[in-house]
């Protein structure tokens, strides 16, 4: 069974802001349906009360003094802008003109 | 000084001290190598020039005061395109970091850069280090030296190609599922990846941030462990950098002696999948240690049968995350669309265009295992794979000291041989996965020619912050090696030739 | 876009049973920000106080500011909750351009605090004993300005973006749902987010000014009918940013849903913005599937495992809790409820304690706090804690009436001169010529200046009639502008006329 629709790569991409053709949705959805039915194969190797591990090497408690240390001045925090006004980073509307 | 490009480092450390040759004259050597050579291999995506000279300068004036900061002070040195430097262009090997300036640099860039080793340019990778051969990059792929219609290995295969083809004595790579590794193995030369935290993951543009390690890629073991030694340390940057000193890697490197070496064979990495020739190395490689008086134990690791599935979750899951600050907002490239877009549309439009189609298909696969309904099964049973992987290597490390296997299962392939078939090309790293989801420390170094006459390559594992037992290992059987084949594996390979 | 059909609150609490839920964000005031070194400050000039940490920038890592830790450590205990003995962070992923790394670095399933509850009384006398589900650390996002369509997101050009803000340290505390609080419901969530912020100043982890957000609400309202049991669907208002405000946000949202319901209409379950200046809610962005947040454990920051002799530590250094605070304050001050609750719901129980314990009684001190101070700041349209005046003034300005230096008039004027910035209460005195005149010479001149002027008052006064001498006071201080003692100058005009 088809677990990776072409909708579900559609809302994929809109959730990680990837704007896709219906050609690139096709495509994606018969590729991605291939890998997830592959490693898929986790479910079954683990059990409700195995643990997770999230990090590889045990720590914890790793903490930074509250110092102030020096910041990027302006022009350098903008350095790579691709738009800029006033000292601030420049985007387009957020909202679409109703 | 015709052989000079083929020394060591740490040979051509020793010429600097004494005064046989100068930092200047090495760099401006690997220079002219490069620059050469480069069309060739496409190893490189800058070369820099003047800031290397100046850096080269630099170390000739503190080694005439006999203020030379470390061991490979002068010593040039190319590193991977996803670290960041101030001073040239950063890509990652995306499109979407074209003009990329950072402002900032790396932690490990900082280390070479306080010992004084000059950096002869960025080198290239698949895209933000997603792939096994470098036919993603953004850039075009580099080339295998010994063969060049052939892959150099991936993501790394800039630093691979750029050693093994001798355009730099050694490189900086970085490591996720086998990136340092695998191209090691296929280009002859050696390549380690050092125990998760041991270097600093500071300005190293992040893949998968659990798994991404740094580490060096040479041409020869001792090599390795002393610019393990330079780029190692905790760095207070980054909460996961290890607190403790794993001691000095290149005193480790010095211990070859394998005798009483309890080194394991992992059954599930000993023969299914592996080409014939490959398995033919391997096991003459276990043969001559077992001549050498060291003690074969076979291991099981049932577990790593789910790795490489539980790896393509962790991995696209945090790369997806990893992978959003790259919008049109405060760097990289913007695409608008026509009209009059929102900036929701400007960053969609720009992440299309920017990316790749592997980055495009594992963020999407990551978002998808991180997606609400779907996080237990996939991201959740990931992780908890790699709970059973680390029990599995505790059991083995229990009763082995470092353990082996072949590094990659087939020599290097051909260019396009598997870029339509993202399954097959995820299978080349069944041998080095484990390593990342565990956190240990691991090292390819050449284990013989086999199919086609091409170069493989042999991995040894230790147990975590165990880096130093895996550097002595690795030197011993390098040295049977090196015994038995009456030089080094890279000297097989052939003169790259410019028409 | 105008006001919704609201139905009469009585009307409205009669038919449905209001349900509440508030979440709290308290910036804390460390010096630096959450994962970064940048400073804590975000009045200076547009992205001065960023970083690569905090833009987001390729490559760079948090590391947690420790003194973040212990103050949502100490809000947590003082909410009365469990403190975590392994807490993690979480990254939530979502893409907004004031966002840098479009993930914002918060807590997920394992807050820091956890199951607390607060005592909040009313003006009714009622208690409400509110449940806290949690308390959690995260950051603080940039902050967008938007050009073109009057500054508002709605019909903005274009917008713009300060991280300055990016990265701050917020602690979010969320309450359970809260029933059965009927038609108090508006004055206790207003009461609730007042005694946060009196707990956050008492114990100085926050500057806790709302009207610099430095304490934000969102609330949260459903009404189901009465018996039902279902909960209703609920809107989340926003922006909620003063105390009035959140009263006024609550009432209009509970006016506003039973208006819909009672028409037969339904919910939606959306964020709305509070307008303060017209007094209303406007829809937001609506909830809905397409909301995925992708939660997943931080990999670039380990856990959070505070020890118990930590905990304990900062246990200890808690301040009075401010219930008791204000029952033993209630006491001391012989004040009656009302009065007492005057004091509490103008927010000035820290500016009067403090004027107290510096020597004024509890009534002159209320009397200057809830009445010329807050007159002024009435007039001017500012909050008390805008207005340049402090306990010390105060007191000061007490202590030369006490001396017979000042007058009730001249020590308003001299409040007034310190309020625009004058200077201190001596120098504003001394600058204003406000001291009164204690020289006899004068007051006796002036005195008999004014009986000469009004012979027929004088020969009432003679006469007996002591009362007149109100006529001839009047005269003398304004001969005097005011400045002279009033008792003092009656008691000369007698002694001077019945010479
Ligand atoms: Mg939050
Ligand atoms: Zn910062």
């Amino acid at each position: 069974m088809s677990e990776i629709t072409p909708e579900t790569v559609r809302h994929l991409a809109s959730l990680a802001r990837i704007l896709v053709t219906d050609e690139e949705v096709e495509k994606l959805a018969k590729e991605l349906d291939v890998i997830v039915e592959s490693v898929a194969t986790v479910k079954g190797a683990v059990s409700a009360d195995t643990p997770a591990t999230s990090h590889p090497i045990p720590m914890s408690n790793v903490y930074r003094e509250d110092v102030v240390k020096p910041s990027l001045s302006q022009q350098e925090a903008l350095s790579n802008a691709p738009d800029q006004a006033d000292g601030k980073f420049k985007v387009n509307a957020i909202l679409d003109e109703e | 000084m015709s052989e000079l490009h083929k020394k060591p480092a740490s040979e051509l450390a020793q010429m600097l001290r004494s005064g046989e040759v100068t930092s200047v004259q090495l760099t401006e050597l690997f220079l002219d190598r490069a620059e050469k050579l480069n069309p060739l291999t496409n190893s490189f995506l800058r070369i820099n020039r003047e800031t290397a000279i100046e850096q080269a300068k630099h170390a000739d004036e503190l080694i005439a005061a006999g203020k030379a900061p470390s061991v490979l002070t002068g010593v040039p040195i190319a590193v991977k395109d996803n670290l960041t430097t101030t001073d040239a262009i950063t890509t990652a090997g995306s499109k979407i970091l074209e003009n990329y300036l950072p402002q900032y640099d790396s932690t490990v860039v900082s280390k070479l850069r306080a010992a004084a080793m000059p950096i002869l340019g960025k080198t290239n990778l698949d895209e933000f280090a997603m792939g096994s051969s470098t036919e993603f990059s953004a850039y075009g792929p580099s080339k295998n030296p010994w063969d060049l219609e052939r892959i150099p290995g991936g993501s790394g295969g800039g630093s691979s190609s750029a050693v093994s083809g001798f355009l730099a004595p050694i490189a900086i790579g970085s490591d996720t599922g086998g990136s340092i590794r695998f191209p090691a193995a296929v280009t002859g030369s050696v390549g380690a990846k050092p125990t998760y935290g041991a270097v600093s993951r500071y300005g190293l543009i992040a893949l998968a941030s659990s798994l991404d390690q740094v580490g060096p890629v040479t041409n020869d073991v001792l090599d390795a462990a002393l610019l393990q030694d330079v780029i190692a340390g905790h760095d207070p940057m980054d909460s996961t950098s290890l607190v403790d000193s794993l001691g000095q890697m290149a005193d480790f490197a010095s211990k070859t002696d394998v005798k009483g070496l309890r080194v394991g064979v992992i059954k599930q990495l000993a023969s299914d999948g592996f080409h014939p020739g490959i398995k033919a190395r391997f096991d003459e490689s276990i043969q001559l240690l077992v001549d050498a008086g060291a003690e074969i134990v076979e291991v099981d690791c049932p577990s790593f049968e789910y790795a490489v599935s539980a790896y393509y979750l962790i991995l696209p899951a945090e790369a997806s995350s990893n992978l959003a600050r790259f919008d049109a907002v405060r760097f990289g490239q913007r695409v608008l669309p026509e009209g009059n877009p929102t900036i929701e549309r400007v960053m969609a439009a720009t992440r299309e265009a920017g990316f790749g189609p592997e980055v495009k298909r594992r963020i999407i696969l990551g978002t998808y295992a991180l997606s609400s309904g779907y996080y237990d099964a996939y991201y959740g049973s990931a992780q908890k794979v790699r709970t059973l992987i680390q029990q599995d290597f505790e059991k083995a490390f229990a009763a082995a000291d470092v353990l082996i296997s072949p590094t990659a299962p087939t020599t290097a392939f051909k260019f396009g041989e598997k870029l339509d078939d993202p399954l097959a090309m995820y299978l080349n790293d069944v041998a080095t996965i484990p390593a990342n989801l565990a956190g240990i420390p691991g090292i390819s170094v050449p284990n013989g020619l086999a199919e086609n006459d091409l170069p493989s390559g042999l991995q040894i594992l230790a147990a975590a912050k165990n880096d130093g037992v895996m550097y002595s290992a690795a030197a011993g059987i390098e040295k049977l090696h090196n015994d038995k084949w009456g030089k080094r594996m890279i000297d097989f390979a052939p003169e790259l030739e410019v028409n | 876009m105008a006001k919704a059909e609201l139905m009469d609150f009585d009307e409205a609490i009669e038919k449905y049973e209001v349900v509440i839920g508030l979440e709290v964000h308290v910036e804390l005031n460390t010096n630096t920000k959450m994962f970064c070194g940048c400073a804590n400050e975000f009045g200076d000039q547009p992205n001065t106080n960023v970083c690569p940490v905090c833009l987001g920038l390729p490559g760079a890592l948090p590391v947690v500011n420790g003194k973040a830790v212990e103050y949502s450590i100490a809000i947590g205990l003082a909410l009365n909750c469990s403190i975590a003995s392994d807490g993690r962070f979480a990254r939530k992923n979502y893409f907004y351009p004031d966002l840098s790394k479009n993930f914002q670095t918060s807590q997920y399933d394992e807050p820091i605090a956890f199951e607390g509850q607060l005592e909040v009384p009313v003006a009714s006398g009622k208690v409400y004993n509110v449940a806290i589900e949690r308390a959690h650390m995260e950051e603080d996002a940039g902050k967008l300005s938007h050009v073109g369509g009057a500054g508002r997101i709605q019909g903005a050009e274009y917008s713009l973006v300060d991280f300055n803000r990016a990265g701050v340290p917020l602690v979010e505390i969320v309450t359970k749902p809260i029933f059965d609080s009927g038609s108090e419901a508006p004055e206790l969530a207003s009461a609730y987010v007042r005694q946060i912020r009196e707990i956050v100043k008492a114990m100085d982890v926050s500057d806790a000014r709302m009207e610099r957000g430095n304490v934000r609400c969102d609330a949260n309202v459903s009404l189901r009918p009465k018996g039902q049991e279902k909960l209703g669907t609920r809107t989340e208002t926003k922006n909620v940013n003063s105390l009035r405000s959140v009263e006024n946000a609550v009432r209009y949202e509970i006016q506003r849903q039973a208006a819909i319901l009672a028409a037969g209409g339904e919910i939606t379950q959306e964020t709305r913005h509070w307008h303060e200046d017209k007094k209303y809610t406007s829809a937001g962005r609506p909830k809905s599937d397409a909301d995925d947040y992708r939660y997943f454990p931080e990999p670039d920051l380990v856990p959070v495992q505070p020890t118990e002799e930590l905990i304990e530590e900062i246990r200890t250094r808690l301040p009075e809790n401010p219930a008791s605070r204000r029952a033993r304050l209630q006491q001391e001050w012989a004040l009656s409820d009302n009065e007492f609750r005057d004091i509490v719901n103008s927010d000035l129980l820290d500016e009067i304690d403090s004027t107290v314990s510096l020597g004024v009684s509890a009534q002159s001190a209320k009397k200057w706090w809830t009445g010329e101070i807050a007159r002024i700041a009435n007039v001017e349209g500012k909050e008390i804690s805008e207005l340049s005046v402090t306990p010390e003034d105060v007191a000061e300005i007490e202590k030369m009436i006490t001396d017979g230096k000042l007058n009730d008039r001249l020590a308003r004027e001299a409040l007034s001169g310190v309020i625009a910035g004058e200077g201190s209460v001596a120098e504003v005195v001394s600058a204003k010529g406000l001291e009164v005149v204690s020289d006899d010479g004068a007051l006796t001149a002036a005195v008999d200046k004014a009986l000469a002027e009004q012979p027929d008052v004088l020969e009432k006064i003679r006469a007996g009639k002591e009362q007149a001498a109100g006529a001839i006071i009047g005269s003398v201080m304004k001969e005097m502008r005011g400045q002279a003692d009033a008792g003092r100058v009656r008691e000369l005009i007698l002694e001077r006329a019945k010479s």
